[in-house]
């Protein structure tokens, strides 16, 4: 593939495809994170959700 | 199945799905990549050149696919007003803005060397760049609104409002004249392509729907968890405002 006159376009392909998956899982990791220390903090506080043990509720 | 369209039990769906999902991904994945630059052959006419048609393909299907589950979930939001669909439809919309957007590079990228140009305003091309403006819509919709169950019937309306591109990005090849070429494997008469090269583009794409499943599924975990969040602060907030007031 490298001896191809296209190489570079290929290469490009590949390297983009790698920088957005790798970015995807990254921001979903820190955004995961932050919100579960979030409400660690609160729920350290003692607040509880009303609905807790309840059904329906996002 | 409706059991788990509860927030609670979903996350306790979800805490083995996705692992599964992303697991899958990686398999299938690796798998892709070694069928593609290890075992595939060089197209007779395009060279080495075909190879970007492994992400450039699963990347157009996935920004359709995430489309139309936004819309699906949609319909949810507005019909039933389930806080669950809304959780969907907004984990959804970054990733198929990032499939469309790695779609329309790595269709320049091809374009560039086959067609001698990276652009050309034809109907699918055009189509698929107004696929991702409207994502791109979809999300600044989203933050426009500090609650976000305010935001939910309006963003659905947009959704499906937008769903009116997902068939004419399909057949827009069919319907007008355009460089980019018709469908060579969804098509009336079977595939076109040899399977040689369809098997390692059926395998990037299984893999490349498992990474959109774990990031979705992990997507609305995140939601469901910053949601939670906004009702205790909310919470503490009123509390605070209550101790002040005393």
């Amino acid at each position: 593939m490298m001896d191809s006159p296209h190489a570079g376009y290929i290469l490009a392909s590949y390297l983009l495809a790698a920088v957005i998956v790798a970015g995807l899982i990254l921001l979903a990791v820190i955004d995961d994170r932050t919100q579960r220390k979030a409400l660690e903090k609160l729920e350290a506080q003692g607040l509880r959700r009303r609905s807790t043990g309840k059904t329906g509720e996002a | 199945m409706l059991r788990f369209a509860n927030p609670t039990l979903f996350l306790k769906l979800v805490r083995w799905l996705m692992p599964l999902a992303a697991g899958a991904s990686a398999v299938l994945l690796g798998w892709g990549l070694y069928l593609v630059f290890a075992v595939s052959p060089e197209d007779y006419q395009q060279g080495a050149t075909v190879r970007i048609m492994y992400i450039h393909v699963p990347a157009a299907w996935l920004a359709l696919s995430c489309y139309s589950l936004m819309a699906l979930s949609s319909i949810g939001s507005l019909v039933w007003k389930h806080p669950l669909a809304d959780v969907s439809a907004k984990a959804l919309a970054p990733i198929g803005a990032a499939f469309t957007f790695l779609c329309l590079v790595t269709g320049a990228l091809w374009g560039k060397p086959m067609w001698g140009t990276w652009w050309v305003w034809d109907a699918r091309l055009t189509s698929v760049l107004v696929l991702f403006l409207v994502y791109c819509g979809i999300m600044a919709l989203w933050t426009a609104f500090d609650d976000p169950a305010r935001a939910a019937r309006p963003v659905a309306i947009l959704t499906l409002f937008g769903f009116i591109n997902v068939p004419i990005v399909k057949f827009s090849v069919d319907w007008w004249n355009t460089l980019h070429q018709p469908a060579s494997v969804f098509r009336m008469g079977g595939p076109s392509i040899d399977p040689s090269m369809l098997t390692p583009l059926f395998v990037m794409a299984s893999g490349a729907t498992a990474l959109m499943l774990a990031l979705h599924l992990a997507g609305m975990r995140t939601e469901i968890l910053r949601r939670r969040v906004r009702t205790l602060s909310q919470q503490l907030a009123r509390q605070d405002g209550l101790n002040h007031d005393g």
